[in-house]
């Protein structure tokens, strides 16, 4: 759950949660969060919560809102960001009140189209600080998790730690003695259209398949079926003539 | 006209490293040029049970239709017989869906996503609706041909939030569209001139949610003159970087053009038989 926390010279005067869908903050009584000053326009500012994001707007005040030092007119709060507004300051916290299973927030929901085609009708005419978007259809799939920080950097994992560095060194035909680093994903060794081996760097090590020629790749003296073949370290490949070796770095 | 020799295609379908059921399902006709995938979702197998209903009766139907006359150009185009026989085949298996899902209770609020192509005289028509996408390499351009239709696309194309903010969003499995859910649906549906050499990939977010599109690229020019073993990494890929739902490829290569015969001669060819 995202919170606003309210405060003034340094000193903390309130916390927020953002519970609400619309929560609106300016100096009469009917906002959300009053703030009595008169720096503070009436009407002054909104903030739009669709499930774990929320938005910033605007609403055309007199003295402006700032989002850490920028003026902003809409703005998309991330953790940690500041609002300012004449004197006062909203700090925007978006924290990790327990770590949700990375499956439940995998799983995917869907929008009532009804409502969204209302959202984006009143996005394009208002702008979104208008929008209120309905229920969720939360019937089909398990409530959302709660607020969690952005998912862990799952996409390009790159190796972990424990895997070393490697690469291979060509030991035969006119290319003897290069070294070509492994860092890549798949690196693909030979000719195209005569004989092809890609290695695939995974988390559990290094991998040769062969990927096309009527030929396939030997590894240390033996010829490789269609699987993916594990290499050590010192391995002598043979592909299309060539003889190379794989070794870690260390 | 059968395009099995014209088209190279094949399909991987894994529940990934944290999910117990493949809710996924892929329906592949290699003679006809069809291609459909799902992912359904809805709890306990419903999920599974939505997805393989629209790829068997999108897959059935639309062979019986096409088996009977292969489209041409002409077929093509908004309200002409493609778009048209597409149109109402997902009606109907949306239909079927939300039927299955109001009178089952085990059933209620299932749905699926959809992502199809059909194949035919030098150009494909690709129907879609929600998050399951479409892409095409060419040459050495890699793009992305479909739109999801999910709330994210809809905050980037509102100008609400940068595609690099998205990348970092909560809401990124959150669909605006679904098979199943409602009554009727609108799909998508676009054609797209057909070039020998193009690689397609029709996959489910299992893929894209856990590698980057350029890993994805990467993968599909450094392996396509082996399809099953480009299939095979792609899944191995999702699954190494953590494999947090089921994830499904499907792999068309275009080997050859497929002009499709002439009027005068399939009209021949029909009276013959």
């Amino acid at each position: 759950m995202a919170k606003l926390i309210l405060s003034m010279d340094g000193l903390v005067l309130k916390e927020i949660p953002l519970t609400k869908e619309r929560t609106t903050i300016g100096r009469k009584p009917e906002n959300d969060i009053q703030i009595d000053n008169l720096a503070i326009s009436g009407e002054h500012a909104v903030i739009v919560t669709i499930l774990n994001d929320s938005f910033l707007e605007d609403l055309g005040s007199t003295n402006g809102t700032h989002v850490n030092g920028q003026p902003v007119k809409k703005h998309f709060l991330q953790n940690g960001d500041a609002i300012e507004m004449g004197k006062y300051s909203l700090k925007y916290v978006h924290e990790t009140p327990q770590q949700t299973t990375p499956a439940e927030f995998e799983k995917t929901m869907v929008l009532r189209p009804d409502v969204m085609r209302k959202t984006a009708e009143q996005m394009a005419s208002k702008g979104f600080g208008d929008t209120q978007v309905g229920s969720m259809r939360t019937a089909v799939h398990s409530a959302p998790p709660a607020a969690v920080e952005p998912p862990p950097p799952a996409r390009v994992a790159p190796a972990p730690p424990s895997l070393p560095s490697a690469a291979i060194q060509v030991l035969t035909g006119g290319n003897a003695g290069k070294e070509l680093l492994l860092t890549k994903t798949l690196t693909t060794l030979g000719k195209p259209g005569v004989q092809v081996a890609v290695i695939a760097r995974r988390p559990q090590g290094y991998f040769i398949t062969h990927v096309e020629g009527a030929q396939f790749p030997m590894v240390n003296g033996r010829t490789l079926d269609a699987q993916a073949h594990p290499l050590g370290d010192h391995d002598v490949i043979e592909l299309a003539g060539t003889k190379m070796e794989f070794f870690f770095k260390s | 006209m059968d395009l099995s020799q014209t088209l190279e295609i094949v399909t991987r379908s894994d529940a990934g490293m944290v999910r117990s059921h493949n809710e996924d399902a892929v329906f592949v006709n290699p003679a006809l040029g069809l291609v459909v995938l799902a992912d359904g979702m809805g709890g306990y197998n419903a999920g599974e049970v939505a997805s393989g209903m629209a790829t068997a009766l999108l897959g059935s139907e639309l062979e019986k239709i096409f088996a009977r006359q292969a489209p041409s150009k002409s077929d093509a185009g908004e309200g002409a017989r493609v778009h048209g026989a597409i149109e109402s085949e997902i009606a109907r298996a949306n239909g079927a869906i939300y039927q299955a899902a109001q009178s089952q209770p085990q059933y209620a609020g299932m749905g699926t996503t959809l992502v199809m192509a059909m194949l035919y005289d030098n150009m494909m028509t690709v129907a879609h609706i929600g998050d399951s996408r479409l892409y095409r390499l060419r040459g050495e351009e890699f793009q992305q041909i479909t739109r999801d239709h999910s709330l994210l696309q809809e905050q980037i194309d509102g100008g609400m939030i940068t595609p690099e903010q998205a990348r970092h969003s909560q809401n990124k499995n959150l669909v605006t569209r679904a098979l199943g859910i409602d009554p009727t649906v609108e799909a998508e549906i676009h054609d797209y001139e057909v070039r020998p050499g193009d690689l397609y990939l029709l996959c489910s977010d299992g893929l894209n949610d856990m590698i980057e599109d350029d890993e994805i690229a990467m993968t599909l020019s450094a392996l396509s003159a082996n399809l099953a073993l480009c299939a095979t990494q792609l899944v191995q890929m999702a699954n190494d970087n953590g494999g947090r739902d089921n994830v499904s490829v499907i792999l068309v290569r275009v080997v050859q053009a497929f002009p499709a015969a002439t009027q005068w001669w399939a009209r021949f060819l029909a009276w013959l038989k």
